[in-house]
């Protein structure tokens, strides 16, 4: 009923403009084909309101003085807490750390009209830095901005990074073709040919296995199954599934359906873009500042509703929540902000979740153990324990944490062929407490932790809404 | 509906971690709540209970030099000569006493100290030697009690530790034993700004240093040439992470000596090893934790009692409901204590501060002097519970603990952590109680 509109042909973002797309021009068909359809419906797509003349006013990131970043470099007293926190200064010795790319680089820009330092593009955006530090200066908001200023204003369009960088940030639109053809994509993108040829020619590492995609997304099967089950006044969420969970682990949004309609709840599905943190993360600020316009304007019709949004992913909610109000300034963008929450979280606030899972016999369920790994953008909002502590209460079913290591692949960092090393040298302590934990099966709510942890161990990962369908709508336990 | 427990905590510091466990261990079910990673991380690692109870002189740069009145060589005798409103007079030795304890048995094997009521001096990287009551098991080779030749040995890397001044500097205290000091580059390629974290890293994982040597193994063949008679050598608290012991027994190995660490100022790693043991032994005691997400409000009932506490997570407030509160936000440094115009404030309930009137008599010249701010914090009644102007309790089921309590000078008498450990058990338990 709310939704009728497959998104996969409409998320192109890039077919507004003037410069060749990095997904759809030249230079991408040679990665093996997968972007080699031309998205030529694009541009009737909700997200470029701006130059359509939409009724919502970004404002520029650079330009005016709301983005003085100045009195946040002035609280930094340099206690280099952020450095200490920082997975990539762990391992990357050309990275100067959080505390010169945040406060010191702000206040040198203010002082001198200096350029951005290139090392910027050595940061993964994990945000660790931003949790560490004591004096709340904005480090992550200070990264994006800067990052964004440097592929502005330095970065070759036509390099080669320039294009990989776009390609891995713009994922949703790869994903909304090969989508399409899941077998056939997933055929041509698992062949080692193809990806060495990626690996060679874009940069990007030959030795991660792509993602596989789903036989069908999760957008058609709620389509196909005519939309909620579950009608309420006032229960009411609008789910934020974000690329991943719609065109490959579809399996985690079906989850979050079942569960959320199990405890009553009315599920509204808004038409979305990708939350836009792997465009953060690359400096991609206005493909995000497209994507974000879409989101809130939708997620904020549904708000307006009587809806709180609940992502399954937790760079999602991170981004909706944090990036959003910090970077843009679209109406309703702080509102958005207010009523998004995680999908584990939501329910913990709002619903007794612990009796139930302590009613279950867990011995009858055919659950393994787990080894947990928290997200960095679950930890920056406080989520890192809530999984574990939440199972806790499951007989049967042991969830052990690995530990506050990051996974080291931060979205689109670990799948650059030059940060692969990095990325896997972070992962190590995650990968290490995994093998020594007794649980063989992983658990974690962000899909490239999943795939980083899968990389890592070989092990099979779930999401907590897996389990917690498995637990409360695969039995008969009262909830 | 909101996120339930018995006790909400509100501070992730050395207090909140205490209050947490010792309600945790009444049985409690405990949800911690801290606006950042723990300050622990930050701090030097050392636990004093407390070095000079009535210190004269306004110079910083005596203390721990002279005889009288301090170094105390036990803390629990210096007690009685506090002011009477002092954190420890209020609750009391035993609670000192049951505080050290119970940190005791969450630490276990990472820390020493514990057989003795005896302060032990631990020398500083600025070449002073600290009565402190538990150090870092890393640090108990390198006592200034003991009277071995000893080396200290600073990286050029990590400026804010001079080795051979802070042997010069110990060797005019007096200690009993030969002390040298030399600066050495660290092994191996790193950038001159590199995070102390990275060199550590570096040590723990015993990386390849070039030349076909590892980290470590380039370390000891650096430092030997100066070794002399020592028997023992110093390196600032850099050591590796959570491998600490295994990097230490190696170089001592390779030296023919035996390697300790010195407590460095933020950040530092002994402080991470204790925020994670500490951690740890909150999760083993089923203690929920959210970190990263500060308390922005709160409600009460009509009698006057918390009944929620809202956090901000990114924008929601997220209420969380408990029978009883621990307050452990920290005094002035932590943000415990806010300043405004009027004066300082409790800052996340609002509770009463007390303070001269005169703004003037807040402080007096000299960093150590006997500041009044220094002093500022809640006034606890005898069961800590933080009371208003009219002396009666500010929230009927509201307990302080740490650095938000006033009435402790704590930089100046060496008793930050004591204070935290002792008002920490109390308030955990009286909130446990109420729960
Ligand atoms: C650099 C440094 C060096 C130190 N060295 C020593 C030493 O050598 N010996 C020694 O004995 N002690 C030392 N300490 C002191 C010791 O570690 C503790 O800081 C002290 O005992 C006070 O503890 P506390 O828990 O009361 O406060 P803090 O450690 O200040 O912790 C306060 C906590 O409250 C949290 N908080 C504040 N406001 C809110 C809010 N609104 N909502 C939620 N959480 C909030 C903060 O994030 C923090 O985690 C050192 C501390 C530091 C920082
Ligand atoms: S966001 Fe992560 S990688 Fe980037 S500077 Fe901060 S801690 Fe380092
Ligand atoms: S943690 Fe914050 S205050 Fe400390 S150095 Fe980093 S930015 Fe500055």
């Amino acid at each position: 009923m709310h939704d009728t509109h497959d998104t996969h042909g409409d998320c192109g973002c890039d077919g507004d403009e003037a410069e060749p797309s990095a997904a759809t021009g030249e230079g991408a068909v040679a990665d093996g084909g997968t972007a080699a359809a031309p998205d030529s419906d694009a541009a009737t797509d909700g997200g470029t309101a701006t130059e359509t003349g939409g009724d919502f006013e970004p404002v520029d990131v650079f330009e005016g003085s709301e983005m003085d970043l100045r009195p946040g470099a002035d609280s930094c007293y340099k206690c280099t807490s952020c450095d200490t926190s920082c997975p990539v200064a762990e391992v990357d010795d050309s990275f100067p750390g959080p505390k010169f790319q945040g406060p010191e680089q702000w206040r040198l820009k203010r002082k001198e009209d200096t350029e951005v330092d290139d090392s910027i593009t050595g940061c993964s955006n994990c945000m660790r830095c931003d949790s560490a530090c004591p004096s709340d200066v904005p480090l992550s908001q200070m990264h994006n901005t800067a990052r964004g200023e440097y592929v502005d204003n330095q970065m070759d369009k036509l390099s080669r990074e320039y294009l990989r960088n776009r390609i891995l940030a713009n994922y949703g639109t790869l994903a909304g073709i090969g989508s399409k053809v899941p077998r056939l994509t997933n055929a041509i993108m698992g062949n080692s040919l193809v990806q060495k040829v990626n690996e060679k020619l874009l940069g990007i590492t030959a030795e991660r296995d792509f993602p596989e995609f789903a036989d069908q997304t999760f957008r058609s099967w709620w389509k196909q199954r005519g939309g909620p089950k579950v009608e309420s006044e006032d229960k009411r969420i609008a789910y934020f599934h974000g690329d991943y969970a719609n065109y490959n682990t579809v399996e985690v949004a079906k989850a979050l359906v079942r569960v959320y309609e199990a405890f009553g709840y009315e599920i509204l599905v808004p038409d979305q873009r990708c939350s836009g943190t792997p465009m953060f993360a690359n400096g991609m600020l206005d493909d995000a500042r497209r994507s974000a316009a879409v989101n809130v304007e939708n997620l904020g019709d549904a708000v307006e509703q009587g809806y709180d949004v609940v992502a399954s992913c937790t760079s999602c909610s991170m981004a909706l929540r944090q990036e959003y109000p910090e970077l843009f300034d679209f109406e309703g963008t702080e509102r958005v902000a207010a009523n998004t929450y995680d999908a584990l979280e939501y329910l913990l606030i709002n619903e007794n979740v612990i009796d139930p899972i302590r009613a279950v016999d867990g011995d009858q369920l055919d659950l393994p153990d787990f080894a947990y790994h928290a997200p960095c953008h679950s930890r920056n909002q406080g989520l890192d324990r809530q999984a574990v502590e939440l199972f806790r209460h499951l007989d049967g079913v042991n969830v052990e944490d690995v530990g506050d290591s990051c996974s080291g692949i931060s979205g689109t960092y670990g799948w650059k062929e030059e940060k692969y090393d990095y990325s896997m040298e972070i992962g190590e302590e995650m990968f290490e407490h995994m093998e020594h934990a007794e649980g063989e099966t992983g658990m974690t709510e962000c899909p490239t932790c999943s795939m980083q942890m899968e990389h890592g161990t070989g092990y099979e990962i779930d999401h907590p809404l897996q389990v917690l369908e498995a637990a409360l709508v695969d039995t008969d336990v009262e909830i | 509906m909101a996120i339930e427990a018995d006790v909400v905590v509100v501070g992730g510091g050395l207090a909140g971690a205490t209050a947490a466990l010792s309600a945790a261990r009444d049985g409690a079910h405990v949800h911690l709540i801290s606006a950042n990673e723990s300050t622990l991380r930050q701090a030097s690692g050392l636990i004093d209970a407390l070095g000079y109870p009535n210190p004269d002189g306004d110079d910083a740069d005596d203390a721990g030099t002279d005889a009288a009145p301090g170094p105390l060589a036990d803390p629990f005798a210096g007690i009685d000569d506090l002011p009477a409103d002092h954190p420890y007079r209020i609750v009391g030795a035993d609670a000192l006493r049951a505080g050290l304890a119970l940190f005791d048995d969450a630490v276990g094997d990472l820390y020493r100290g514990g057989h003795t009521d005896r302060n032990a001096l631990v020398a500083t990287t600025s070449g002073r030697a600290k009565p402190t009551a538990r150090y870092p098991r890393s640090m108990a080779p390198g006592l200034v009690s003991d009277d071995r030749a000893t080396l200290l040995v600073g990286f050029e890397a990590a400026t804010d530790f001079d080795a051979p001044l802070a042997a010069d500097r110990l060797a005019a205290v007096g200690v009993p034993f030969d002390v040298d000091g030399v600066t050495v580059e660290f092994p191996g390629e790193y950038r001159a700004d590199a995070a102390v974290t990275r060199l550590a890293h570096a040590l723990e994982r015993d990386e390849d240093a070039g030349e076909g040597r590892t980290s470590r193994q380039r370390l000891a063949d650096r430092v030997r040439p100066h070794l002399g008679d020592a028997e023992r050598v110093g390196f600032p608290a850099m050591l590796g992470d959570s491998q600490v012991e295994a990097v230490r027994a190696d170089l001592s190995e390779r030296l023919g000596a035996e390697v300790f660490e010195i407590p460095t100022g933020p950040p530092s790693l002994p402080g991470i090893r204790l925020a994670d043991r500490l951690f740890d032994a909150l999760d083993e005691a089923g203690v929920s934790m959210t970190t990263g997400t500060p308390v922005v409000d709160h409600e009460t009932d009509g009698d006057g009692d918390i009944v929620r506490v809202y956090i901000d997570r990114n924008g929601a407030e997220i209420p969380y409901r408990a029978d009883a509160y621990v307050l452990a936000t920290g005094g002035l440094v932590g943000k415990g204590v806010d300043s405004d115009r009027d004066g300082p404030v409790e800052a996340v309930f609002g509770c009463h501060v007390p303070a001269p009137d005169d703004r003037m008599a807040w402080s007096e010249e000299g960093a150590f002097a006997d500041h009044a701010f220094a002093r500022f914090g809640v006034e606890p009644d005898d069961r800590l519970r933080p009371v208003g102007s009219d002396g009666s309790p500010e929230f009927g089921n509201l307990f302080a603990a740490g650095g938000v309590v006033g009435g402790a000078d704590v930089a100046r008498e060496k008793s930050a952590s004591g204070v935290s450990l002792a008002t920490g058990l109390v308030a955990g338990r009286s909130a446990a109680e109420e729960g």
